[in-house]
This record gives structure tokens, sequence and C-alpha cells, in this order.
């Protein structure tokens, strides 16, 4: 079965943000007030091809911790869905 | 017969032909390792260099460890060889898991490109075993993820083993307990984020990196 996947990438509370803060210094010029807490992050999006749910899940979450994230400064967040994206 | 240092070149590094001068003015006979060649081809002593390694695409030194050098380069480090990784070469050698954790991005949102004061912290890498212990170098830094972090149970055994080999007088980047440069158990991998290879002239400002670049080839 084809699932697709899309994992978001954050960096860890307290890990140093630059691009986080730069853009929400910038937001009040814009004259839109109240934004805090910005953070930016990474979008990774693609399709599996597994025997079910749980083994694309499994394969995912490795890939994560080997490989899409640095464990010791980012988490990651998945979502999977059957079916390809495109 | 002068020491053989491989200094490893992935698409994106930037400082390979720096070290190729230093390693020379202190007497080795350097080399380039290609990323692509899955040998350390006998060298002495291996050194990941500074730059972009692979873009820094995904993370700085993410895809550096694919590289067929590497498995080679890890090999080379078990088996007890010197490796030393700098500024990106630092993050290469983290991501590859040849040292623990990681470099975020510096804190105070600057880039930071600046002669640092370093204060040596342990003789007892291959590194710095050519220096004297508390002494001061002057050393340049140039990077944007120079913020060394690790979790508190990692920062606690680097300090019982003395394996903090280098730290800032002044912080500049946030770096965690001021690490300017950690080394491996075996104390033959370190990685640092200051430029020893652009401390070896007056011209330079700064002769400091003369004898850590010395301390490699002994």
């Amino acid at each position: 079965m084809i699932f697709s996947v899309q994992v978001e990438v954050r960096l860890r509370p307290g890990i140093a943000d630059p691009q986080g803060s730069t853009i929400e210094r910038a937001i009040p010029t814009l004259g839109v007030a109240g934004v805090t807490g910005v953070r930016v992050g990474k979008f990774i999006r693609f399709d599996i091809d597994a025997a079910d749910e749980a083994s694309a899940r499994a394969s995912v979450e490795d890939l994560c911790r080997r490989f899409l994230t640095n464990p010791v400064i980012e988490d990651s967040f998945i979502e999977l869905s059957a079916g390809a994206a495109s | 017969m002068s020491p053989r240092v491989g200094v490893v070149l992935f698409p994106g590094s930037n400082c390979e032909q720096d070290m190729i001068e230093a390693m020379g003015l202190v007497g080795a006979e350097p080399e380039i390792l290609w990323h692509g060649d899955a040998t350390t081809k006998g060298v002495d002593a291996v050194i990941v260099p500074g730059g972009f390694a692979h873009g820094d695409y995904l993370r700085p030194g993410a895809i550096a460890r694919f590289s067929p050098i590497m498995g080679a380069v890890s090999e080379f480090a078990a088996a007890g060889g010197p490796v030393v990784g700098i500024c990106n070469g630092f993050q290469v050698l983290t991501e590859a898991g040849l040292l623990p954790g990681a470099l975020q991005k510096n804190a105070g949102l600057k880039f930071v490109c600046s002669m640092v004061e370093l204060r040596v912290e342990s003789t007892d890498s291959v590194l710095t075993r050519g220096v004297e212990a508390g002494s001061v170098l002057r050393v340049p830094i140039n990077h944007f993820e120079g913020n060394y972090t690790c979790d508190a149970d990692t920062l606690a055994q680097l300090r019982d083993e003395d394996r903090i080999v280098l730290r800032y007088v002044e912080n500049p980047n946030g770096s965690i307990d001021d690490i300017a440069g950690i080394c491996n158990e075996g104390r033959n991998v370190v990685g640092l984020m200051p430029h020893p290879e652009r401390a070896t002239s007056e011209l330079l400002g700064s002769i400091d990196g003369l004898p850590l670049l010395r301390s490699i080839l002994n």
C-alpha cells in the first residue's frame, strides 16, 4: 500500500531559532499586533510503499530518528494517510 | 619521513586549501581525500575542514555522513587514528556520531566572524597534546551554527572525563559551558568551531594555531 507522509521538523523547545525571532520582531511593523512564539521548522513530504499503516509509520519514525531530524536539537511530528499525495 | 595528513574534500568544503597550506607549514605532507573515495589512503591523520559540505542541505553535516569517505574515516578513528573536525567538520563529526551533541544556531542571531581567545582545558587530546594546559590561544571563528549543545548527561560525562579540550574565554555564540572543542572517549577524535589553520602567520594576526596543528602530527 502507498501512504502519503508529511513530516514536520521542529526545533526543540529552548533551541535557538534566529529565523523565528527575526520574523517575530518584523511582524509588528506590518501593523499586526499580538503575534508571539514564532518558530521556523521544516516540512518534508513523501510517499512510502509498505504492507500496512503500522509498518509505514515504523519506517518513517526510524527515518526521522536516524536522518530527517537531529534528535539533540529537533523533534518530528508525523502525519500519514493512505494513498499517494500526487 | 613527513607525516601524511589527509584533508577531506566534500562538495561545498571551502577551507581545504587553507588547511593544506597550514599543514605544510608545520612539516606535514598534506593531501586531499575526495569524499567519494571510500579510503583514507593510509594517511597518518585525517582533517575534516570547514565549509558547507553538501550545501548544508537538511542540516549542516547531515548529508556528509553518507559520503563513502566517512565509513573509512570512522574505521580510521576506531583504530585510534587522529581525526580533527573544524567548524563544518565538527558539525559533520557530530552528525556522523563520532562526537556527541550538536551545533545549533548561534545565540544572538548573528553570524560571528572574529578573533577569539581559547583556553586550553585539557592537553589529553590529539589536538592539544603539544600545548600547555591553561594557556590562552588567539584563533578566529567564522560560523552561524557554532552554538554547541548536548543533554545534561552528556555534558556531565564530558566534564567528568576531561573531554572539553577548549573553552572560549568570552562566549561568542551561546555554547553550553563555553565549549569551543571536545574530544571522544579515545581522545583521538576532536571537533572544534575555531579555525587553527587561519592562525598560522603573523600576517593573519596570530600564530597560535601552529602548536595545535603540530599536536596532530605527534
